[in-house]
């Protein structure tokens, strides 16, 4: 099978400070891809390269057949690579409704959208994702007046509407209840039934009952690949890794 | 529609009829207001709804009106070089102020030559993602370009005096009252144009997407939008709006001068918004008028001290009133709104949540 995304052995340097340091990743279809590995490792970096924020100073990366380590952010979310960021980042002054309109999957040029009308079908989209992410009765609120969770679902929403090929997901559970969580992971999977997921997570109950294959980075370059059980027994991992976190708790 | 806003339709009423009831003289303030009014349209976009900050309107707006004023200067000074060039010892009419022999030309270029400027600053600094404090800068900067330019090259613009001593235009002497008139309601319906167009952008996702992109221009464009063409386009619009604005201003007031395009005017721009409240249209436009209405009042009444009446007024808005008057209203109609609600609260719910579906 032909690998979604390619990243073949990036690097970034930070003014010297190499966060990435020929890090390699193969994701395929309908898969979900677990990226651990502890802070600072370079997870968030390797995300930002792939959709553009960050450009990688060598190394490749491959989206199906397009290279696209130099392409602008807003053509490589054309293609169909979408990108949930650490920190919620939705448009607080728009609302839900209003949110997830702009995330439609539509020609996003000038004249198209000064010309853009709202579809029975774009609409029936919008109240079926709502619904999906639990706030449709939210729909005419200002997006800053929700909840930590409740704007990550939207954000989350917004990918899910775009109808990604690959969706790069960054500690999405973050600050989110024990429910909340839960339907989330149930999400997450759900998704990978029409596209790809790359995500990072910090936390390892949720990596555990939600994964299959993880990828570990350490200091900006990947350690090794497998099942959670597989990941748990390789040495190095314990030692840099779970091990300093199983001390800790 | 019209019932929600009939507000806005009797502000229009009431400045189509503005020749029945102000004085000649009144009148050709009010129609000097207006053509503020539309620059203030314009900022509001830009820096009401997307968040870019220029301070260098008076540029577009000086542009536009010189636009006009070299058509003038040509029409008055009937064939012969324009006074001023004879008194710089220039012997030939340059080339380019030819062209503007030709209304159609110069009216055009009222419009073109500002949006052109507006396109080529505004391309350069938000493709390489200059933003915020820098562009309010570069924009300043771009004044003293202009000024600088316009009072060193007397010969060609008329240097500190500006253009003026015009006496007609296509014909129809600008000092008799009907054509002040005729220039007024031009004035108006070019306002009320541009305040419906710009209220009809506002409410489409054109204006969502500027909303979005005050509110957080890097995550448009990982929605797949390419901020840079939007922030061009509402740039340049609010140019040419500046333009019309002073052509229409030019035709009126019979005068244009480097002065009324410098940095303290492009300021004062701003701040005619900021009382207003810059992110509404009609807030834009009344901040204008009551601004500059204040001002010449005071000038009028107290000229020792109306500098010190307009400060003041500048220091409370943004003390008092960071939304502007239209903030003020929008916060008494709201007080309103939720006492009616208040007392019919279990109804509305339900038909809220009928009306969605
Ligand atoms: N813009 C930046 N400039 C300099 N250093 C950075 C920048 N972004 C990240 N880093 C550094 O790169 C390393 C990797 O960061 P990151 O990718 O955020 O790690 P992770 O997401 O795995 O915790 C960290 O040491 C971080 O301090
Ligand atoms: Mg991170």
């Amino acid at each position: 099978m032909k690998p979604v995304l390619m990243c073949c052995s990036v690097s970034v340097d930070f003014d010297g400070f190499y966060a990435l340091q020929g890090a390699d990743l193969k994701v395929y279809p309908h898969e979900v891809r677990f990226l651990i590995g502890p802070n600072g490792a370079g997870k968030t970096t390797l995300l930002d390269v792939i959709c553009g924020k960050t450009r990688a100073s060598s190394g490749k990366v491959l989206f199906y057949s397009h290279d696209i380590t130099d392409m602008p952010e807003h053509k490589i979310v054309q293609l169909g690579i979408s990108r949930k960021f650490q920190s919620p980042s939705i448009f607080h002054q728009l609302t839900v409704w209003e949110n997830m309109e702009l995330a439609l999957k539509q020609d996003r040029g000038l004249f198209a959208v000064l010309r853009a009308k709202m579809s029975e079908a774009d609409r029936d989209m919008i109240i079926t994702l709502l619904q999906r992410i639990e706030l449709l009765d939210y729909a005419d609120q200002k997006a800053g007046s929700l909840s930590h969770g409740q704007k990550q679902w939207l954000e989350i929403g917004m990918q899910l509407i775009q109808f990604p090929q690959l969706l790069l997901l960054d500690e999405p559970i973050a600050g989110m209840s024990a429910a909340e969580r839960e339907r989330t992971g149930e999400l997450i999977h759900e998704i990978a039934r029409d596209c790809a997921v790359v995500i990072v997570e910090h936390d390892m109950d949720f990596v555990r009952r939600f994964s299959k294959q993880v990828t570990v980075m350490h200091e900006g370059k990947v350690l090794c690949e497998g099942t959670m059980e597989d990941i748990q027994q390789n040495e190095k991992v314990v030692e840099i890794y779970l091990g300093r976190e199983e001390k800790a708790c | 529609m019209i019932k929600k806003n009939w507000m806005y339709w009797m502000f229009f009423l009431a400045l189509f009829l503005a020749p029945f009831y102000l004085t000649e003289f009144r009148l050709s303030l009010l129609g000097k207001f207006l053509c503020f009014a539309m620059i203030a349209i314009g900022i509001s976009l830009i820096w009401g709804y997307t968040g870019i900050l220029s301070l260098g309107h008076g540029v577009y707006f000086g542009l536009g009106a010189y636009c006009m004023a070299m058509y003038l200067k040509l029409e008055a000074s009937g064939g012969r070089l324009p006074d001023f060039m004879e008194w710089s010892g220039v012997n030939n009419l340059p080339w380019f102020w030819k062209l503007f022999e030709h209304p159609i030309i110069s009216i055009s270029s009222a419009i073109i030559v500002p949006v052109l400027l507006a396109m080529f600053l505004s391309y350069f600094t938000f493709r390489n993602r200059i933003k915020g404090v820098y562009f309010s800068l570069l924009s300043q900067a771009i004044v003293v370009v202009f000024v600088t330019l316009f009072i060193g090259k007397q010969e060609w613009t008329g240097g500190t005096n500006g253009l003026t001593n015009f006496s007609t235009v296509f014909g129809f002497s600008l000092s008799s009252p009907l054509t002040q008139i005729v220039l007024y309601l031009l004035t108006v319906v070019l306002l009320l144009s541009m305040f419906l167009f710009s209220r009809w952008l506002t409410r489409s996702r054109f204006g969502r997407v500027l909303v979005a992109i005050r509110d957080s221009e890097n995550r448009v464009r990982f929605l797949g939008f390419n901020p840079t063409t939007y922030k061009v386009f509402v740039y340049s619009l609010s140019a040419a709006f500046a333009g019309i604005a002073g052509a229409m201003f030019v035709l009126q007031v019979g005068l244009i001068s480097p002065a009324m395009m410098g940095i303290i005017p492009s300021i004062e721009m701003v701040l005619w918004v900021a009382v207003g409240g810059r992110s509404s249209l009609i807030g834009a436009i009344i901040g204008a008028i009551v601004t500059n209405g204040a001002k010449s009042f005071f000038s009028e009444n107290y000229p020792d001290i109306w500098l010190l009446f307009l400060g003041g007024l500048f220091i409370a808005v943004v003390l008092f009133l960071p939304n502007g008057l239209a903030g003020v209203y929008q916060s008494v109609k709201q007080r309103k709104k939720q006492g009616e609600v208040r007392a019919n609260e279990a109804s509305s719910h339900v038909l809220q949540r009928v009306s969605r579906f």
